[in-house]
């Protein structure tokens, strides 16, 4: 039998202006567990929580119950009064006779009645509170970003330069990402690789960073503080510490007909190649699809003109193991696949293009060295038409595209227009759009000059069908402000392909126990107050994963994932809370129910051996709760047909009790 | 319970501890009356309410249950609420099956910052099981005062 | 008549137990009275060709009985399936309930199974019960021999049958069927009509006859819990006997919302209840509003399948909602 105190507060005249606070106290008196009972005219007051401690040591109080105000003022305070006085915190209960029952009702008798009965529930809990102990755990120091665009090097930069250890996971030969392709950014038109590579190099050159490029997260176990990540770096045939990037192997090797995937497929690179000229790090790596050696074990010239002695044919993947405080995904997005969107001839013409490709075809480092020459006859374009919102938006078409807007195309495709204006004058360039959205600093002023000072025509309607016809495009489009059907004999048709997360972000959710939405951007937090975090503890989103994002949003949402990170990393332990839920294991049934709910994946499933009456042993598969990683929802409980999983602080018994006391 | 001869019917309303008891003390900070027949429980989450707990307050004598969560979409766990309105969906259209009065039980989204609506809800809610009478085919008669 | 022979059955029974894929064999065997089938254990050709039964009484789901006789020893057991089994199978397999690896399932095609309830209605003083050229052939001790058409004395669930389709086997005996499109919603639609008053007491009448014998709950395949909570003191809902009508009611809810989304509707519910309370109708109503407000969902369809109460979509319909729908979602 708990031994309770009983500390009504008047909070001046808030409470006891329509309370009786002394019937109050004198009627909870007279509740089980109750030895002593008192009211005071300000229990949060230092002489009020002394009246606490007091009657704490005096008569050997095992819990209290404190009628006052909401306890999102002041449990905490009063939690902290009871620690003082060497009882365990969490012996403490509030009843909140202040927002839900003085100020919400005036008379006296009413409120009185309302206050005991709230008092009698609050007395009802605490005679089946237990003491609770918030659980420690240590904090590996050391971050894993998953994804080496802007988007994870802004995030590696920002930890490592507070002091953290950082580790870089790239599939990709090379860090960089999608920005690296690009060609100006919007809307300042500087050149991206211009302010991306610095970043590159001092991502290369930083003490506290390590690049696994080339590289894949193959099983990530653990939780906050303490993640154990198995990386997996995939054979590149080239041994990385040896290779000094001269290239002279890319200059030699005989297999030329490979597609080169920097530039989309547009140009071919050899079996052995750098991506591109500023690739970090500047190492070779040999296409095994493709290397004549590697398939049919005849060739070798790489390896006889590497004077480094770098080329290794007999490399196998290789895996590390390494363990890690925080994980930040950054694993960015890819323009959606044309195949679905027929009616814009992506694939019967190889004049019509991604916008992405034109990115390439405009940059100086691509195919056509940076001149605009259409992809079938090298032949410059007089009449451009681009095509706004291919795959956005497209609620209507939800199997061909995305209901959502991709947000960054409006903004490329009018630098994509200007741009043409500016360098080739002679070109006639369309833009067919639905809306032009220009939400940013700078960026309705952008679309605007494309519009006033460039002449670019925009034109409010959809594309309804590319037909390639000799060397021209037919494009038929409807002009809705004009209200008529358009025909436009292009040159070139630009498509702006919606974006979605890379492939890898879904497998990586499953290992992290992250949640996604359905089209497979990871989930924050909190849309609004936690932004770049995942409801998995000790999981961070940075850029493109989390939604479509521009290059200065990612950068700030990279800094801001950072920041958590550091924050985290910067504690030595790790207190949970305490209020989490717990598996009865002679009850548990194994079913798996509750961890279909529990939106952190905090319940794993063991088999145990139980001993059974007749001596004999039994295994059976019972839910384990992870307490460091359960954040105290309690959705698991209800879940759970046996009642073996329930909520520490917020136990089915104490609920039951507290109900109880209320209808009684 | 019959009160001077006046029906005051018993409200069970659990909320959830991060919107609904929060919209619940601004309901009080901005001394918005509603009935005192409404008896508050607070729960971390709408997703913590157990039918089991609902049931037991019908059975021991409450006239009405109204469960209040974060909105859909805000769930301070992300999903809690996603799965309470399955679950309340499903056990409610199961009591209106059994032929419980389907006035009696509620879920009703009330976010930290509607305090308006907390009060405005009791009050509706209050009117409407106070229109309907006491309890009987959920009550336990052992629990009969 | 079942298009299966009894003589199949043994005859696969006893190769599995001959050749050593497994080493007993779950089957039916007689009881006191011709249609009081009782599930058993056979370990020999000769029980097999002794007491294997095979008729229109095998109703019992062995789902069940292989939770506990898997765990019994290494070896495999072997057992024989009707498809409404088979979604129980899954969905036991989909909650890790016994080891697939232990178990060697016999999928038998079924052309439902006799109501003893209603025989017995139309007969008094039955001594025996047999088929004769597809009809129900009764001899009773008062009345001679009467016979009656096979179709008014199939058992309410296989009237409505909802599968002929094995979900689950590896082996089967003759044709498999397809799933149906079945009348079993219609009995609850029946009821969502009534006025509210009329819904209470046709339920008061129905449930008030719980004798709380706890025979629903023991057979039911999704009832597999090691503990119930109504017989667990610390649950704080535990109860027994019959002390007020609040406990049959929450005893049913209860148990019918611990099986929302798994109850797969085999049945065995109602067909064990001593009071013939229509409990299946509890498990339906959540069956049917499922169907209607998340979409179709078949539990044990397929083995791992995520139930719709452990599921959400940000669009689902509101609670209000629900209840306001009441019938209209068929």
């Amino acid at each position: 039998m708990q031994r309770i105190g009983v500390f009504v507060c008047h909070c001046g005249t808030n409470i006891a202006g329509t309370i009786d606070v002394k019937a109050v106290a004198e009627a909870l008196k007279n509740e089980p567990g109750v030895v002593f009972s008192t009211d005071y005219q300000y229990m949060c007051s230092q002489a009020g929580q002394d009246i606490i401690k007091n009657a704490i040591a005096e008569h050997k109080l095992t819990g209290i119950v404190v009628c006052s105000c909401s306890p999102r003022m002041h449990e905490n305070t009063f939690r902290k009064t009871a620690a003082a006085a060497g009882l365990n915190s969490y012996m403490v209960e509030i009843a909140n006779i202040r927002e839900q029952c003085s100020w919400v009702h005036k008379e006296m008798p009413v409120g009185t009645e309302k206050a005991i009965i709230l008092g009698k529930a609050a007395v009802a809990k605490v005679n089946l509170n237990a003491p609770l102990t918030p659980g420690e755990s240590p904090v590996t120091k050391r971050a894993l970003v998953i994804g080496g665009g802007i988007a994870g090097i802004q995030t590696a930069l920002d930890i490592a330069d507070a002091g953290f250890p950082v580790d870089i996971v790239e599939t990709k030969p090379t860090i960089g990402g999608k920005m690296a392709q690009l060609d100006k950014t919007f809307p300042t038109l500087d050149c991206a690789a211009c302010i991306l590579t610095p970043k590159m190099v001092e991502v290369a050159q930083h003490e506290n960073i390590r690049i696994f490029s080339y590289s894949e997260v193959s099983e990530i176990k653990g939780f906050v503080g303490n993640f154990d990540v198995t990386i997996k770096r995939r054979a590149r045939y080239v041994k990385e510490d040896l290779c000094t990037g001269c290239g002279a192997c890319t200059e030699k090797c005989p297999q030329k007909k490979v597609p080169n995937e920097f530039n989309l497929g547009m140009d071919n690179r050899r079996a052995i190649y750098i991506p591109f000229a500023q690739a970090v790090p500047k190492v070779a790596t040999i296409d095994a699809d493709y290397c004549t050696m590697l398939k049919t074990g005849k060739c070798g010239v790489c390896s006889k003109v590497c004077t480094a002695g770098a080329i290794d044919y007999q490399a196998k993947d290789e895996f590390v193991e390494e363990k890690y405080g925080a994980i930040v995904a950054a694993t960015g997005f890819n323009p959606i696949s044309m195949d679905k969107f027929d009616e814009y001839a992506y694939s019967q013409s190889k004049d019509v293009i991604t916008s992405l490709e034109f990115e390439r075809l405009t940059n100086a480092a691509g195919p056509t060295a940076g001149k605009l020459l259409r992809p079938s006859d090298g032949e410059h374009p007089h009449t451009i038409v681009f095509v706004q919102c291919v795959g956005s938006r497209c609620a209507a078409c939800a199997e061909k595209g995305k209901e959502y807007c991709s947000k960054i195309c409006c903004m490329y495709t009018a630098k994509h227009a200007m741009l043409t204006r500016d360098k080739y004058p002679d070109t006639d360039v369309y833009v067919f759009y639905i809306d032009v959205r220009t939400p940013g600093k700078a960026f309705d002023e952008f679309y605007r000059r494309a519009v006033e000072e460039y002449g670019v025509h925009y034109i409010k309607g959809m594309v309804g069908k590319v037909s390639p016809e000799g060397n021209k495009l037919k494009v038929q489009a409807s002009d809705l402000i004009a209200g008529k059907q358009l025909h436009i004999d292009a040159d070139l048709v630009v498509l702006a392909a919606a974006i979605e997360p890379d492939k890898s972000a879904r497998p990586l959710a499953t290992m992290l126990t992250a949640s996604m939405d359905t089209n497979d951007f990871f989930t924050e937090a909190h849309p609004k107050l936690r932004p770049v975090e995942s409801p998995t503890a000790g999981v961070f989103l940075s850029g493109t994963c989390q939604g479509p994002k521009d290059i200065p949003e990612t950068v700030s949402q990279a800094g801001a994932a950072a920041s958590k990170v550091i924050g985290l990393l910067a504690k030595d332990k790790l207190t949970g809370n305490p209020c989490v839920a717990h598996s009865d294991e002679n009850m548990c049934n194994g079913c798996s129910t509750c961890g279909n709910v529990c939106p952190y994946g905090a319940i794993t499933y063991e088999d145990k051996e139980f001993r059974m009456p007749d001596r004999t042993t039994k295994m059976r598969r019972i839910a384990v709760v992870n307490e460091a990683v359960c954040q105290g929802c309690g959705c698991c409980t209800v879940a759970c047909m046996s009642g073996a999983m329930d909520l520490k602080g917020f136990m089915n018994k104490q609920i039951m009790a507290e109900v109880d006391a209320i209808c009684k | 319970m019959q009160v001077n001869g006046e029906f005051k019917p018993l409200i069970v309303a659990f909320c959830c501890n991060w919107c609904s008891y929060a919209g619940a003390d601004l309901a009080g900070n901005n001394r918005l009356n509603y009935p005192a027949e409404v008896k508050i429980i607070r729960v971390p989450c709408s997703c913590r309410v157990n039918p089991m707990f609902i049931l037991r307050a019908f059975q021991r004598g409450a006239d009405g249950v109204i469960l209040c969560g974060c909105h859909p979409g805000d769930c301070h766990y992300t999903s809690g609420n996603y799965y309470t309105r399955r679950r309340m969906a499903l056990l409610f259209s199961m009591l209106d099956y059994l032929g419980i009065e389907k006035e009696r039980t509620r879920v009703e989204w009330v976010s930290a910052a509607e305090g308006a609506k907390f009060a405005a809800t009791m009050n509706d809610f209050v009117e409407k099981v106070t229109a309907l009478g006491e309890n009987k085919r959920l009550e336990d008669l052992r629990c009969k005062k | 008549m079942q298009e299966i022979k009894r003589e199949d059955l043994i005859a696969k029974a006893a190769q599995l137990l001959a050749d050593g894929t497994v080493d007993r064999v779950i089957g039916w065997k007689k009881g006191e009275f011709d249609y009081d089938v009782t599930p058993a254990v056979f370990t020999s050709k000769e029980e097999l060709e002794n007491e294997f039964v095979w008729n229109d009484f095998c109703g019992a789901n062995f789902s069940k009985y292989l939770r506990k006789e898997a765990e019994k020893t290494e070896s495999k057991a072997a057992v024989f399936l009707k498809p409404c089994d088979t979604y129980s199978f899954n969905q036991l397999l989909t909650e890790h309930k016994f080891d697939r690896e232990k178990v060697y399932a016999v999928g038998v095609p079924c052309n439902g199974m006799l109501d003893d309830s209603k025989i017995k209605a139309a007969a008094n003083g039955i001594s025996s019960v047999s088929e004769e050229n597809g009809k129900v052939a009764v001899e009773t001790l008062y009345d001679g021999k009467i016979t009656l058409e096979r179709n008014e004395m199939l058992a309410e669930r296989c009237v409505n049958c909802k599968s002929k389709k094995h979900v689950a086997y590896d082996e089967l005996l003759g044709e498999d069927g397809e799933v149906l499109d079945s009348a079993r919603f219609d009995e609850v639609a029946k009821i969502e009509a009534m006025s509210a008053d009329e819904r209470f007491a046709f339920w008061q009448n129905e449930l008030s006859r719980c004798i709380r014998c706890n025979a629903c709950r023991n057979i039911c395949p999704a009832c597999t819990c090691e503990k119930c909570v109504f017989d667990n003191p610390d649950s704080g809902v535990e109860n027994k006997a019959i002390a007020d009508s609040f406990e049959e009611k929450m005893f049913h809810i209860i148990r019918a919302f611990h099986v929302v989304g798994r109850c797969t509707d085999c049945g065995e519910c109602s067909r064990v209840c001593p009071q013939n309370i229509p409990l299946h109708l509890l498990n339906r109503k959540f069956i049917k509003d499922i169907n209607g407000f998340y979409g179709d969902y078949q539990a044990g369809a397929e083995a791992g399948s995520r139930a719709p109460i452990v599921d959400f979509t940000k669009e689902d319909l509101e609670p209000g909602e629900a209840v306001e729908r009441g019938g209209e979602n068929a």
